[in-house]
């Protein structure tokens, strides 16, 4: 009976492997699925020139990777959480509640969200006003809140194509939502005045109740169809587009520079998106991009120093750097994130 | 329905249809239309699949490589001429790369191309920066190249690659910010000259996966052992498992109010989604047993958990297959149940227990929700060592990388993605055939 013999000790060799400490030698990487061709980037490049094993990264998304990241301490718990948006309390509390106590906060860079249409399509030039126009649920009209009831592009504003209304935004478990919802909802809901016509509403209890209800109606989009969720990758998007090409989506950056045969971007405030325009600070909607590291795993885990170090240098996230090849819009604050992590100074309380 | 009491001979001649035979045949007629539509339908699915599969696909088994002479000299790789790997090491890819920069323009310059209007980053653009690393591994693999001019084949860039696929035109070149209408014109001209040319792409099946910036580089090899490690932990775990628990099953245990329970539950389990096993695996061996992430030994042990109901019933099926003859003409010459059960009833269920268990194998290597929360889903570059060691490090799955490949914002990953779901389907191909002709072979029926 050999079958036996193998399973007796395959067993054996589980029970061995759960009970004894394992050694990792590589870094162990999850999060942000906008992160993560950078993290991939690096990290090749870090296998590649040093003599560490090369860094697993996985996807996932940014509040995973942060709730993955605050799991606890050890070696069966990741090092680095990738994260398209900041992180919250309630990820440092999670991560105080098991053991996580210091984290190193690194932002890497930029990104910025276009929206694109088909190569073929009209040009669009929009602004946050005509992006809340066309696509929230409730809009101003003659000084009174009304039901969006644009059914073209031009209704929103006369200068855009007439075409009908059909957008592809991100999900809201994306990171790229927020930045959408804050920078082009948020600020078109102000400039047309229907904040103002919220406020006035409203039913909260205080000022500060009446506030937060009004920023949460800004951030209605419609439900008639002309607005789509999309919960996928921008490949999803794309292939929507595609599909229909008088629809509008909603990418990054490095998204679309990738896929510049195939479409084309609108302006925002008349700015045409590029690493440029977003590290000026013309191009409006643009997000910081950060990691977040267990202090902890400093020290323990061969090579994350390195890493760190290599992933902030001049070559990597440079303005001269791949990751600025790829789209990512590189911080002009690069060396004092080189000294924060050269110190390993955790981060702070959040302001 | 008054004709249906008349006798025959009133109904006048046989050779004249009534109206009811007729609507019977007519019927009949539908149905038969009704089924071959159905299975049109689905040729028509699976040839419209196996087309896009295959026409997107198969281009990933070809390759664009650029074969150039390089002078590796020694000033630059290797300033202390003692040749040894350890300190060639600190000369890092940026310097290998400067080389390959200059072997570019010396091969143009030699075949009489003009580079007139071309940057030197367009210059450089054309080849992969996979090239640099190739090149360094093949260096440090072999120092005694140092000082001397080697040919070298390198991987051009995933567009100009695209652009002898077919899938980049000039047009879409034009509007593409990453090559530019004069890099492809160029190309075209290194191809007359013999610089350039496509090859077949072994690279795709044994090297890694790559970044977003070279999807020319990437490849399989880590998914496939990857895989290769999680069905070598499913077979030598679910296979004896499966098979001892049918045989208690089957032939050993009272039949009571329990073995009916577990029987139920046996069925019911072989129908839970595979993403609950990985929630499963995710507690229980990587939370609570502290197994490593990513790792081939989780992977095996939740698919093995996800195969075992398949194969415990298909051997069970295969059990009650033997006649019972069988087993009384060999209890009744005196052998003992177990002798019954070993040699004689086993091995006539055999062939039935190993197609069940390949069919199982087929599904857990088509599986890819139960890894998605063990960490599998991850971009691995380093491949795991032999076994045992190996099953503890880092990999991913075939299924797994065809999902990651489908996320990657470069067109050039779509090839890669088809190419891998030809790869998947050949393997399944292969074990679906193994296990029809075990059956084909080696089954009895009485």
């Amino acid at each position: 009976m050999s079958a036996m013999k193998l399973t007796v000790s395959a067993i054996a060799m589980v029970a061995a492997s759960a009970t004894g400490a394992l050694a990792r030698d590589n870094i162990q990487i999850a999060g942000s699925s906008t992160v993560l061709p950078y993290a991939t980037i690096v990290a090749e490049a870090f296998g590649e020139n040093f003599d560490f094993p090369t860094p697993v990264v996985e996807g996932g998304g940014s509040g995973a990777g942060r709730k993955k990241l605050c799991e606890g301490v050890g070696e069966n718990t990741i090092d680095i959480a990738n994260s398209s948006s900041r992180i919250k309390q309630s990820d440092i509390d999670l991560c105080a509640q098991n053991g996580v106590n210091e984290i190193m906060e690194v932002r890497i860079g930029y990104d910025g969200i276009v929206f694109a249409s088909d190569i073929g399509g009209a040009d669009f030039a929009l602004t946050p006003a005509d992006v809340y126009g066309a696509l929230a649920a409730n809009v101003a009209k003659d000084g009174a809140l009304a039901a969006n009831g644009a059914k073209q592009w031009a209704d929103v504003n006369a200068a855009l194509p007439a075409q009908d209304i059909l957008a592809f935004i991100p999900g809201t478990k994306h990171g790229t939502r927020e930045v959408f919802d804050v920078k082009l909802l948020e600020e078109g809901c102000k400039t047309t005045g229907a904040y103002d016509l919220f406020l006035a509403a409203s039913t909260g209890a205080d000022d500060d109740a009446k506030k937060k209800e009004a920023g949460e109606k800004c951030l209605e989009v419609r439900t008639d169809g002309a607005s789509v969720d999309i919960d996928g990758d921008y490949t999803e998007t794309l292939a929507r587009i595609a599909a229909n090409k008088a629809a509008v989506g909603v990418f990054g950056l490095s998204f679309y520079q990738n896929n510049t045969d195939k479409l084309k971007v609108a302006t925002i405030d008349g700015i045409v998106p590029s690493v440029e325009t977003i590290s000026k600070g013309e191009y409006p909607v643009s997000r910081p991009l950060y990691f977040y590291v267990k202090k902890a795993h400093l020290g323990v885990i061969p090579g994350l120093k390195e890493y760190l170090e290599f992933f902030v240098s001049d070559d990597m996230a440079g303005p001269e750097g791949p990751l600025a090849a790829y789209g990512l819009v590189s911080d002009p604050d690069l060396a004092a994130t080189q000294e924060m992590v050269a110190a390993e100074t955790p981060m702070g309380p959040l302001q | 329905m008054t004709d249906a009491t008349h006798p025959i001979a009133a109904r006048g001649s046989l050779l004249v249809l009534d109206p009811r035979t007729k609507a019977r045949k007519a019927a009949e007629t539908r149905f038969r239309l009704y089924g071959a539509a159905a299975i049109a339908i689905s040729i028509l699915a699976l040839v419209v699949l196996l087309t896009s599969v295959l026409g997107n696909g198969l281009g990933a088994f070809r390759q664009t490589f650029v074969t150039l002479p390089i002078t590796l000299t020694e000033k630059t790789l290797d300033k202390s001429g003692t040749r040894d790997p350890e300190v060639m090491k600190k000369v890092t890819t940026i310097g290998y790369s400067k080389l390959i920069d200059t072997a570019l323009t010396e091969a143009l310059a030699a075949k009489g191309l003009s580079t007139e209007g071309l940057s030197k980053k367009e210059l450089s653009g054309l080849l992969s920066q996979e090239a640099a690393a190739t090149l360094r591994n093949q260096v440090l693999a072999d120092p005694t190249l140092v000082g001397q001019t080697v040919e070298v084949k390198l991987l051009a860039n995933g567009r100009v690659d695209g652009f002898f696929k077919g899938r980049v035109t000039l047009e879409s070149a034009a509007r593409d910010s990453n090559i530019s209408p004069a890099q492809l014109e160029l190309a075209q001209k290194m191809r007359e000259a013999g610089l350039i040319g496509l090859g077949f792409n072994m690279a795709f099946l044994t090297g890694a996966d790559a970044s977003e910036l070279r999807p020319e580089a990437a490849g399989l090899g880590v998914a496939i052992l990857g895989s290769a490690y999680m069905m070598l932990i499913v077979l030598v775990l679910s296979l004896p498992i499966g098979v001892a628990t049918s045989i208690y099953l089957e032939e050993m245990a009272p039949k009571n109010r329990w073995t009916d329970l577990i029987e139920v539950n046996i069925a019911n389990l072989a129908a839970v989604p595979s993403i609950v096993y990985g929630i499963l695996a995710l507690a229980l061996f990587i939370n609570f047993m502290g197994l490593p992430q990513s790792a081939p030994i989780v992977g095996g042990l939740v698919l093995t958990l996800m195969t075992l109901p398949t194969i415990i019933i298909a051997t069970r099926a295969a059990l009650k297959a033997v006649p019972p003859s069988i087993r009384d003409a060999a209890l009744g010459v005196g052998a003992s149940r177990n002798q019954a059960i070993f040699h004689h009833v086993l091995p006539l269920a055999m062939p039935g227990i190993l197609t069940g268990t390949i069919l199982g194998l087929a599904r857990a290597l088509g599986e890819s929700a139960p890894l998605l929360l063990i960490g599998m889903v991850a971009f691995v570059k380093d491949f795991p060592s032999a076994p045992p060691e190996g099953l503890m490090q880092p990999a991913t799955a075939l299924p797994v990388q065809v999902y990651q490949w489908t996320q990657r914002s470069d067109p050039a990953f779509v090839e890669r993605a088809s190419g891998a779901i030809i790869v998947l389907m050949v393997f399944l191909l292969i074990m679906n055939a193994v296990a029809i002709i075990l059956r084909r072979r080696f089954e009895r029926r009485w």
